[in-house]
């Protein structure tokens, strides 16, 4: 009886060996400069950290104990400005399109927030600065979180609409079944159900436009000194770390190292806090 | 169970008929319509955005479209002190260094994805999945700090002077090694495109029916095989949007560029030569446009990149949106 499997040719062996081990490699290659880039953050950033770093204002090069307390402070305030312009609009378009989106004109706004997502951060930056700083007159935080607040509005729309319609129709009609309006139903019945997977949405357009340093170069511009007022320019993190980086001095090198470490330690922190915060309240709606 | 609120203060027992009306007041009726017009609104924002960003951008660069015209993107003399301005040494340094960060990233993004979908063990996915998510996560200034103190001092001790001895033959690879210039803005642009083009990918493989690999297979194919007929050949469609999608966001990064490609304002053959690009000028000479022509051929600058952009997503954003359409229609019927 001949025997129904061949042995496989060379070629065919070898190809299929030489595929494993590329793709293998592949996975390798871009797992490594991940590992390569945190590495090196924490092993530059740590040793710069210190108290004078996070409470002090930048001072001039060889003056020691310069910090950036002023731009993590300004960094916060900026997107504040920026959340609060983004996440009511954006979770109010998600809304829009998954309750009551039907035909055109809800798939255009999804196309057009799908596009917006991929315009340039400089480029908004641009029209921020057209839009606020030039009738103002002067850079402004305001202006810093028009324009983060206008990159969170498509992504946050998008993951919105993602989340809600995840929502069993069955709950809406319940909650309609039991006489209760609209608009109750939509923010009490189906955004709640939806809720943790809305503000997992949320946090990542926050984080995402939390490291932009593109559109703040002229919006909020930067700011050597503590500003508090949204109508002055100020100091943001990425935008010192940018001007640190590209500077001769050594410790200000170093200071660039720990202020990166901060950023990426800020953005994980306020991520993760949501997400326990949010998980801990679905848990006891759950019981 | 999701809790449901306001179920406790529900109305009267609904059997009666009648009661029903009585909960749909005028007052509520009102609130609905109030409640949805201000969503309305709200998705409006969206469209009114995009619509801002042509009007602002157009309006603040008639100076210099009026001025130059079309030659404005032919011209190769940028000088702010006599007030000539042509963008084509940014165009040739934006289109280069993504053309090389798309050379580098697609190989690897695909097989990566490839990686995590056909091949490796069950309990390494969700690692290298989620890892890959993490480069998306990581800011792009991050990028560049790591960029000038860590991969243009490699790039120039260990990988110019072997990509100059071997290739240098071609053209690409002579002149001195800076280690900063556009091979390094292609790499670090390389980097921050791969999980773009990955996580694509990853779902349209995903979405390739299993029973195309297992026919295949069943025909005596091996591995390497299966995936060529039967997995990619299916989602190539949805590949190539993925990699239009890394494209756009390597036309328009900004900062980690702007600090590794040397921010020289020249059209060179070597890729170890300086360069400059649409984005980086903007973000470098914007906050110090002193006159008005000079930051309306910014904003030009600007608006090219609004337009190019635009294009590139939309394309991508059809292509994946017919693919997983079809898909779903597929699996639904």
């Amino acid at each position: 009886m001949p025997s129904l499997s061949r042995p496989l040719s060379l070629w065919r062996r070898f190809s299929n060996l030489a595929f494993i081990g590329l793709s293998a490699g592949a996975a390798f290659l871009v797992l490594a400069p991940l590992v390569a880039i945190f590495g090196y953050l924490v092993y530059k950033g740590v040793g710069s950290i210190n108290w004078a770093f996070l409470t002090n204002t930048p001072r001039p090069v060889g003056e020691p104990g310069g910090g950036m307390a002023n731009a993590i402070l300004g960094s916060v305030m900026i997107l504040g400005l920026g959340s609060l312009i983004g996440v009511p609009l954006g979770i109010g378009s998600g809304v829009y399109m998954a309750e009551f989106g039907t035909g055109r004109y809800t798939t255009l706004v999804r196309f057009t927030a799908d596009v917006l997502n991929g315009v340039p951060s400089i480029v908004v930056g641009i029209a921020a600065y057209a839009l606020v700083v030039l009738p103002q007159h002067h850079f402004s935080a305001l202006s810093g979180g028009v324009a983060l607040g206008i990159m969170m509005i498509p992504t946050i729309a998008r993951t919105t609409e993602e989340m809600l319609l995840m929502v069993p129709n069955s709950i809406r009609e319940a909650a309609l079944a039991l006489g209760i309006p609209q608009w109750r139903t939509t923010l009490q019945v189906t955004l709640r159900t939806a809720s943790k997977g809305v503000i997992t949405g949320a946090m990542l357009a926050f984080a995402r436009v939390a490291g932009e340093t593109a559109p703040l170069l002229f919006t909020a511009f930067g700011n050597q000194f503590w500003n508090l007022n949204p109508n002055q320019p100020t100091a943001a993190l990425p935008i010192q770390i940018f001007a640190y980086a590209i500077s001769p001095f050594d410790e200000w090198h170093r200071q660039a190292w720990a202020g990166a470490l901060i950023l990426i330690f800020l953005i994980v922190v306020a991520v993760s806090a949501v997400r326990v915060v949010t998980s801990r309240g679905s848990m006891a709606n759950n019981a | 169970m999701a809790a449901v609120p306001g179920t406790g203060e529900a109305h009267a027992p609904a059997f009666v008929v009648p009661h029903i009306e009585l909960h749909t007041s005028r007052v509520s009726k009102y609130l609905d319509v109030l409640f949805r017009y201000s969503l309305l609104i709200c998705s409006i924002s969206i469209l009114g955005v995009m619509a801002l960003f042509f009007y602002e951008l157009t309006s603040r660069s008639k100076l210099s479209i009026a001025k130059f015209g079309f030659h404005f993107f032919t011209g190769s003399t940028w000088d702010p002190v006599s007030g000539d301005f042509g963008a084509l040494p940014f165009i040739y340094g934006t289109l280069v260094s993504s053309l090389v960060a798309l050379v580098l990233a697609v190989p690897l993004a695909v097989g990566v994805s490839v990686f995590v979908t056909e091949l490796c063990p069950r309990f390494l996915r969700g690692i290298i999945s989620f890892t890959v998510e993490l480069l998306a996560a990581i800011p792009s200034v991050i990028y560049g700090l790591w960029g000038i103190f860590v991969l243009a001092p490699l790039l120039r001790l260990y990988v110019e002077p072997v990509l100059a001895k071997y290739l240098g033959w071609t053209g690409l690879f002579t002149g001195p090694e800076y280690g900063i210039g556009m091979l390094a803005a292609g790499v670090i642009l390389a980097i921050m495109i791969i999980p773009i083009i990955a996580s694509i990918t990853r779902e349209v493989l995903v979405a390739v029916p299993q029973s195309q690999r297992e026919a295949v297979l069943a025909l005596g194919a091996t591995r390497w095989e299966m995936v060529r007929m039967a997995v990619l050949r299916n989602a190539r469609a949805g590949i190539m949007g993925g990699i239009i999608l890394g494209l756009g966001r390597a036309i328009g990064e900004t900062m980690a560029v702007t600090m590794l490609i040397g921010n020289r304002p020249e059209v060179a053959k070597s890729l170890f030569a300086p360069g400059y690009t649409m984005a980086s000028v903007i973000a470098n000479e914007f906050s110090e446009a002193t006159d008005d022509l000079y930051l309306s051929a910014l904003v030009e600058i600007g608006l090219a990149l609004l337009i190019v952009t635009v294009i590139v997503n939309a394309c991508a954003r059809l292509l994946v949106w017919s693919i997983t359409r079809s898909n779903a229609a597929r699996n639904n019927a």
